[in-house]
């Protein structure tokens, strides 16, 4: 479809979002990401049944862990949408894009060399 | 000279005999020569093209090598001119009565392309008498064209095209949709050029005695629609009408269904099996990484800096070997990767061009061939996720492909080669659905030698279709259903179950098993044992909301109406008046439902035969008969039958009076309001996809947002559904006319029948893996896992999972909390090693 959306997004496949974990979410911004969500299906239709729904818990667990450190929650998102969805792909992108600039750059940024 | 030796010169015809059973003919079309049309000036003004000349001018192997540039001057335009229908639609010049179906979505397509190579102002703007943008999700296209893009469409036919002497640029005279006549300049001016049939393939035909209809189309009746005039010989593409890629694709399929359905018994005879070498064990070696990274023609070269960016993989870790190239996906650029995989002993593959979802398996079978096992491999997909998307910023572009490639080469150092588990194949078809899509496909899957079992969820067969009484053609389609009915229950090979319902499945591809409840006092449940299934669960006719239907019984819709004109004729009937796009195109339902033009045109046509003195008015927005369906639309003209356009946001009104429906629409021609009375008002209502969302959650096959079901790919493999072994045909895949249907369901058993003669299949090797010397046995696997696959051997005391029943997707290895279930593929630090490689270029 070509919808443009922000170039800091950077897609990284896994088979369904059941298999986002936690220390994936967490390494992320350990390693200065400034923000990383998951995009699943809609839930109700997990292609694997309900790996959706777990990853909404993980990806809500991440953000107490974050919020524990000091770290803003809402820098770990989760959202859903079909894979006949590319308008709605591209609008999150941009909605993410423009929750991450609000909040600024990830605070443990300085503390990597 | 071809540089490559490609090309034997010296080569001389030769006769060769060889035996077959059944021929397709697929000789295809040129696009129409316009150069008789002289008030268009092609030949005479260099910067009037055709629009496959303008699909040279985008190529990047063409002549001005991607840049857009008009011939004259090679000056980038400013302003550019589609202008439809040039050797379409036209009986005056062109002698070619047909719509060529193809050229309205090319040209949203090249001035799209056109805008988005030219950064900053282009204008375009396509001339066309009706818009027909009818395929699978084309509107939606067509509006992001016109929304977004801001191609302006016109419509309007054009009268004549001028050369400015001076500069070069064109004079478009046209009349506007008032009647008014304007002129307009123009940069450029493509000519939308339709499809012809090549006077080779008329000479092949006259030869073989194949009849072809008065525009050299092979003739075919409604209901064969890949069948010609001589039994044995079937046809597919545009030689059978004009048609898009996936209806080509489609009819292909179909052709190869039926013919291969006459000499089924010959199948396997004469193949030959390639043979793999051995696979060369890696192992003990360091990661040794080759990167190639492909301009994709310009899709990626002509935005990012390729060279730069191949510089700059060449600094990444492991990486021993970099190369770009025009298409990387190009055969020779295959044999390219294999010599270099052989020299420089590379053991890892990094392919950065497009989606692993289109070219994954072709590139691993690359490395397959060179004794590299498949896993090895990698993409990074710098088109789809970052040529085509930031295609206004060429630098963040360049930017971000190196990122991504830096993601890729550190996964690939750390991917492992593995094993895929070779399973047999159960040779039975679980075709779901009963109507003319479903039928169609359990006899072509019967006719190959395969058993089927087909379920209806209502008590008879026939579907939709049972409401529908012949086609535009004139076919009879009662008479075809019980037909179909006939054949089947006569099919030995075939089991229909009726009032049957999808109720429970489970399996894998090669070996579903789906459970099925019969409706009844007995509710009957049956496990069925099956290798493939095709959905064809069909669509229905929209309830409109609009118009006073359901408020004023004169308002019916169009199978209604052609019900109710075969019951009681149409003598009674001094007016009747028909308005479409009920129910679609609009906020509520975006696409074309492609079939209520000729509807309505069918039911005007068959009322004018009745009682020509009855007026009938079609108020529309475009008229999209495409293909041969012109002729019926011109024929409706001819008789009489009034067409009067309205935009949508000026919509009909209707009120409902005594004497009878009072429709008020503004007349654009005339430019007043006209009103109308009349008996009938019919309403062309879209279709509707039947309810599946059962069917679709229990089976976890995925729908558009319209509920069609969506298919692997949208051109080229239309009739494949995403996961292996699983078919769509008919109404269920999108809006289409019976003989669409007919070969699509065919083509959907002609693919199950790649899948079912196969007497075993590879398993992916992407599953689940527990390493039982630290599991401890805690069962978190087995009480997670969506489809119940992890067990607890009591004997042996360990976990196991089935490669073969597992999907996959990973949610074990989540939970397992000492981390000793891996998916194969996706084992943690093979993520890890993206998220470290991405994060380690400075944030």
């Amino acid at each position: 479809m070509r919808l443009d959306y922000p170039s800091y997004i950077k897609i990284i496949r896994v088979p369904c979002t059941g298999k986002v974990d936690v220390m994936h979410l967490l390494r992320a911004i350990q390693k200065g990401a400034d923000g990383v969500y998951a995009v699943g299906c809609l839930e109700g239709s997990c292609h694997y049944n309900e790996g959706n729904f777990r990853a909404r818990e993980r990806v809500n667990h991440v953000k107490r862990l974050l919020e524990e450190v000091g770290i803003e929650g809402d820098r770990v998102r989760m959202y859903n949408l079909s894979s006949g969805e590319g308008p709605t792909f591209a609008a999150y992108a941009k909605e993410m894009t423009e929750n991450i600039l609000s909040l600024g750059p990830n605070p443990l940024k300085k503390n990597i060399k | 000279m071809c540089m490559a030796k490609a090309i034997n010169y010296e080569d001389k015809v030769r006769e060769t005999k060889i035996n077959i059973g059944s021929v397709i003919l697929a000789p295809g079309s040129r696009g129409y020569d316009p150069s008789s049309l002289d008030y268009l000036g092609y030949g005479k003004y260099p910067n009037v093209v055709t629009s496959d000349g303008f699909e040279r001018i985008l190529s990047a192997g063409g002549p001005y090598y991607g840049h857009i540039m008009r011939p004259l001057d090679r000056e980038e335009p400013k302003k550019i001119a589609w202008l439809q229908c040039v050797g379409s639609r036209d009986t005056n010049r062109a002698c070619n009565g047909y719509c060529s179906s193809v050229c309205c979505m090319y040209a949203v397509k090249e001035a799209m392309i056109a805008k988005e190579h030219i950064k900053g102002d282009l204008d375009c703007v396509i001339f066309n008498m009706d818009l027909r943008t009818f395929g699978k999700d084309y509107e939606k296209y067509f509006l992001r064209g016109k929304d977004k893009e801001k191609i302006r469409f016109e419509k309007a036919r054009v009268h004549t095209v001028t050369e400015i002497a001076e500069t070069g640029d064109l004079k478009v005279r046209f009349a506007d949709e008032n009647g008014e006549i304007k002129e307009e300049a123009f940069s450029m001016v493509v000519l939308s050029v339709g499809l012809q049939v090549r006077q080779s393939a008329v000479e092949l035909a006259k030869r073989l005695g194949i009849k072809l209809n008065q525009y050299n189309f092979a003739a075919t009746d409604p209901f064969t629609p890949v069948c010609t005039s001589r039994p044995g010989f079937y046809t597919c593409g545009v030689f059978q009408g004009p048609k898009d890629i996936p209806e080509s694709v489609t009819e292909a399929s179909a052709a190869a269904g039926v013919a291969g359905a006459d000499i089924a018994q010959a199948r396997g005879k004469d193949v030959e099996t390639i043979q793999m070498p051995e696979q060369i064990d890696i192992s003990s070696e360091e990661p040794r990484i080759g990167v190639f990274v492909c301009n994709c023609g310009i899709n990626i070269g002509g935005i990012v800096d390729v060279p730069e960016v191949q510089k700059y993989a060449a600094t990444l870790p492991n990486v021993v070997y970099t190369d770009s190239n025009l298409f990387t996906c190009s055969q020779d650029t295959q044999e390219k990767i294999k010599e270099k995989i052989t020299e420089q002993k590379l053991n890892r593959v990094v392919v950065a061009s497009c989606s692993p979802k289109t070219h994954e398996a072709m590139f691993m079978e690359t490395l397959e061939a060179c004794g590299l096992n498949k896993y090895l491999f990698e993409m990074a997909n710098i088109r789809n996720q970052n040529s085509w998307i930031h295609s206004k910023d060429g630098e963040a572009a360049t930017e971000k492909s190196k990122d991504l490639i830096r993601m890729a080469v550190g996964r690939a150092a750390t991917l492992k080669p593995l094993v895929e588990k070779v399973i047999s194949v159960n040779s039975r078809a679980l075709v779901i659905g009963g109507g003319i899509a479903g039928i169609n496909a359990s006899l072509t899957l019967a006719k190959q030698g395969f058993e089927v079992v087909l379920i209806e969820k209502e008590d008879g067969l026939g579907g939709f279709a049972r409401q529908l009484n012949h086609t535009i053609e004139g076919a009879n389609i009662r008479t075809y259903i019980e037909k179909l009915v006939a054949d089947i229950n006569s099919e030995l090979k075939i089991e229909v179950l009726t009032n049957a319902q999808v109720s429970g499945f489970g399996g894998y591809k090669g070996n579903f098993e789906t459970e099925i409840t019969i409706a009844g006092d007995s509710k009957e449940k049956r496990v069925i044992k099956h290798g493939v299934i095709i959905v064809a669960t069909g669509a229905e006719e929209y309830t409109p909301k609009e118009y006073l239907y359901g408020e004023d019984d004169r308002v019916i819709t169009q199978t209604q109406l052609s019900y109710k004109i075969e019951k009681e004729g149409a003598k009674k009937l001094s007016g009747v008046v028909m308005i479409q796009c009920v129910g679609s195109r609009n906020s509520e339902m975006a696409e074309c439902s492609r079939i209520c033009c000729q509807a309505a045109v069918k039911n005007a046509l068959e009322i004018k035969k009745l009682n020509p003195d009855t007026m009938v008015y079609i108020l529309y927005r475009d008229i999209r008969t495409y293909g041969l369906l012109e002729d019926y639309y011109r024929q409706a003209r001819e008789k009489g039958v009034i067409f009067i356009r309205f935009n949508q946001e000026n919509p009909p009104e209707v009120k409902s009076s005594a004497e009878g429906i009072l429709v008020r629409i503004k007349d654009h021609v005339l430019n007043k309001d006209l009103e109308i009375s009349a008996d009938i008002l019919t309403l062309s209502a879209g279709m509707r996809a039947a309810n599946t969302d059962d069917l679709s959650a229990i089976m976890k096959l995925n729908r558009n947002a319209e509920g069609y079901f969506i298919e692997a790919h949208v051109k080229l493999r239309p009739v494949d559904m995403p996961s292996d072994g699983i078919f769509v045909c008919g109404t269920a895949h999108a809006p289409k006319l019976i003989s669409e249907t007919i070969s699509q369901a065919q083509a959907a058993a002609s693919r199950a029948v790649t899948f079912l003669a196969k007497p075993t299949i590879k398993l992916s090797a992407i599953n689940a893996k527990v390493d039982p010397e630290y599991c401890v046995k805690c069962l978190t696997c087995v009480r997670s896992c969506p489809f119940e696959v992890p067990v607890f051997n009591i004997e042996k005391k360990v976990i196991e999972i089935d490669e073969a029943l597992c999907h996959g997707c990973g949610v074990c290895t989540a939970v397992c909390p000492r981390q000793t279930i891996q998916l194969g593929f996706y084992e943690d630090n093979q993520i890890i090693s993206k998220i470290d490689a991405l994060l380690s270029g400075g944030v």
